[in-house]
């Protein structure tokens, strides 16, 4: 009986490792509500048009008098375009402008009256991002240059309040805006690819290795292989009801996210499963050389987490890893994940198919196959 | 025994194993005959574990030579593992998994089927139990079921490592009525391991018995407590007080046998007529007044005493 698959054993362990995996109620949870969960709530956060609320000081003195601080250049534009309100609680500002725009999101500027020393220890609190002094008969702003929200906030007001400076920063001409809201180049475009192929590594890397390491703890392992079974087979099975319950998860967000935010496939949807299934394998991989010799289940949530955690924070999955300094992009770009959700992400916004997946796809077999077959000679079954 | 013999069906053969700080198991040499039950006696850390899986294929040995019905791991691992039987120390199964299901995937290992399962529900006495998940058996259920696991093949050979430690004595009695009805039927043949001297006596035909690494004395349960000194167990207290250390002073016809505690004592005396009185008036003499005193049939624990000077147990 050395034939290389024995199909009766193969079938009944992958029911054993599927039982074992639906009877955990946190299974259900954990690998599909949660990533769907994950996905409505930034998508949501990203994709609403944005409310804008700014906080500014306008610097007045006490020897101003009422009367001449009306004819200040900033003042006067306040008093046109916004509410003066007592200064009383419940609210704790003296104007408020609101302004409203389909395209980018509606505005809303707070302006505090303050005194010079008050307003700039506010603006270290971060409570105001820019402050306006017109008391000189011509409006300054003041603010950090570094922090680029309160450059925008400048640039919005200086725009608003007709001051020339402003133009000079490309805000006001005539040049019409156009916002980026088809399907394709919004966040939930960008997140849900990030979300389907960490999906798949976390599964991966939690579920095989774990679950392995444990059964080594348990002597399951051992136990297990002091039988005629083929060891390979039992890794086989492991690996089998895994990726089997990653397409399942990968299907339900898919639909929810098509259903919730008009997510579209531009590409291939064969190229799709193709790239998804390969990147399946080079987790289940790494997974299995992982946990192919401790039988400590602390040092394998070590072990796992220095897989994980460098490619959630590089592999541009909530975030776009461009950002990331140049050096450092040759090595990002070949992380296993980073591969697969670039790929992933190419066919879902960019209308990628085969040819275009090919080569990430043949990278990430060929990985796992090298992990798993490493791991497999290192493999501590006892 | 003879090791050499053919008609042994587990032949050890100057087996050794060294861990990085301790020699586990020093030259050790014994052989099991066909259809016999064989129990490894010793305290904790006596090497038992690790020679029974060397047997069982688990662990290598760095030197020595182990054959199970003619066969060596080396080139009949498959062979070898479809007529052995195992239960390892303190296994853990799939918890979430129920006893017909756990019992049907190591039966598929051996490319048996649900007959089998049933079969071997009733013989662990498993009826009530067969749809309960793994995680919600008793300890003792949990052992029937580990042995149930190693009975699944109709193994000519028998492993078990410390099938009931840990368990009440009557889930021990449970698992010793399975293993008496196997015994009886006479086409098994078992290697256990246990610290428990009656396991030892009531289920095998042969005790050997182990410390530090080595066999110091193996027979039939008879002839090891056979008494081939002639000598007899009398236990004793004192009253009101504890044995002293210094008890023991030479030029006695007798040996005393404090225990640790100092609860109790033994003396070993050959002819009770003439020992007894001089025993007695020995205590007298020291001033020391006997509370309690029994004269009683030697059992393993008092050879494993008058072998390493320790309990068994202790």
């Amino acid at each position: 009986m050395n034939n290389i698959l024995r199909p009766y054993q193969l079938l009944q362990l992958t029911k054993a490792f599927s039982l074992e995996l639906l009877r955990e109620p946190g299974v259900l949870f954990w690998g599909i509500l949660f990533p769907v969960l994950m996905a409505l709530g930034l998508g949501f956060a990203f994709t609403k048009k944005p409310v804008t609320l700014r906080k500014v000081a306008v610097i007045e003195t006490a020897s101003h008098a009422d009367s001449s601080v009306k004819s200040l250049p900033f003042h006067k534009w306040l008093e046109i375009n916004s509410i003066k309100e007592a200064g009383k609680k419940p609210v704790d500002y003296s104007w408020k402008a609101e302004f409203k725009d389909n395209q980018l999101g509606d505005y809303i500027f707070l302006f505090y009256r303050m005194e010079w020393d008050e307003a700039v220890v506010m603006l270290k609190r971060g409570t105001v991002s820019l402050m306006v002094d017109d008391s000189g008969g011509k409006t300054e702003y003041h603010f950090d240059p570094l922090n680029s929200e309160a450059h925008l906030t400048y640039m919005k007001l200086a725009a608003l309040a007709g001051d020339d400076s402003a133009s000079v920063a490309g805000v006001r001409p005539q040049s019409s805006v156009r916002p980026m809201t088809v399907p394709g180049t919004r966040y939930i475009d960008f997140l849900l690819p990030g979300l389907i192929t960490m999906g798949v590594m976390m599964s991966c890397m939690w579920g095989i290795s774990y679950g392995i390491i444990e059964k080594r703890s348990k002597k399951l392992l051992r136990r297990m292989v002091a039988t005629p079974l083929k060891k390979s087979h039992l890794l086989m099975a492991l690996i089998t009801v895994r990726i089997v319950m990653n397409f399942i998860e990968a299907i339900i967000l898919l639909l929810f996210a098509m259903l919730v935010f008009d997510v579209k496939i531009q590409g291939s949807i064969m190229s799709l499963i193709a790239l998804y299934f390969a990147g399946n394998v080079a987790f289940s991989g790494i997974a299995v050389f992982v946990s192919s010799h401790t039988s400590n289940t602390e040092v394998g949530n070590g072990l796992i987490n220095v897989v994980v955690m460098p490619m959630m924070v590089l592999s541009g999955i909530f975030f776009s890893y461009q950002n990331f300094p140049d050096w450092s992009l040759p090595v990002i770009r070949n992380l296993p994940l980073t591969i697969m959700t670039d790929g992933v992400r190419s066919i879902f916004n960019e209308g990628a198919g085969f040819n275009e997946i090919f080569l990430p796809a043949a990278i990430l077999l060929v990985t796992g196959t090298l992990f798993f077959a490493a791991g497999l000679r290192i493999f501590k079954w006892h | 025994m003879d090791p050499l013999r053919d008609d042994y069906i587990i032949k050890v053969k100057e087996v050794r194993k060294s861990f990085k700080t301790v020699q586990a198991v020093k030259g050790v040499s014994m052989a099991l005959p066909a259809g016999k039950f064989v129990a490894l006696l010793g305290p904790n850390g006596a090497g038992k574990t690790t020679l029974v899986e060397m047997i069982e294929g688990i662990q290598k040995p760095d030197s020595g030579e182990i054959v199970i019905a003619g066969m060596k791991w080396k080139d009949n691992e498959d062979e070898l593992r479809r007529i052995i039987g195992i239960s390892l120390q303190e296994t853990r199964f799939i918890d979430k998994l129920r006893v017909t299901e756990t019992l049907l995937l190591f039966a598929s290992f051996f490319g048996l089927g649900k007959k089998r399962v049933e079969e071997i529900i009733e013989l662990a006495g498993l009826q009530e139990k067969r749809k309960s998940y793994v995680v919600n058996l008793s300890g003792g259920q949990r052992q029937r079921l580990a042995l149930g696991l190693a009975l699944i093949n109709k193994p000519s050979v028998l492993l078990l490592d410390e099938p009931t430690t840990g368990l009440d004595p009557n889930a021990r009695h449970e698992i010793w009525d399975i293993l008496k009805r196997l015994r009886s039927e006479g086409n098994t043949s078992m290697i256990l391991t246990t610290h428990y001297m009656e396991e030892a006596e009531t289920l095998c035909d042969h005790i050997i018995i182990m410390d530090s690494g080595v066999i110091l004395k193996e027979g039939s349960p008879e002839q090891l407590l056979e008494n081939e000194s002639g000598e007899k167990t009398v236990e004793f207290t004192l009253d009101n007080m504890l044995i002293p250390p210094d008890i023991n002073q030479p030029g006695m016809p007798f040996r005393i046998i404090r225990e640790a505690s100092g609860e109790k004592a033994r003396v070993m005396v050959r002819n009770l007529d003439t020992e007894i009185p001089l025993f007695l008036s020995f205590l007298k003499e020291k001033g020391l007044r006997i509370k309690h005193m029994e004269c009683r049939r030697r059992t393993l624990d008092d050879l494993f005493i008058s072998l390493t000077g320790r309990r068994i147990n202790e």
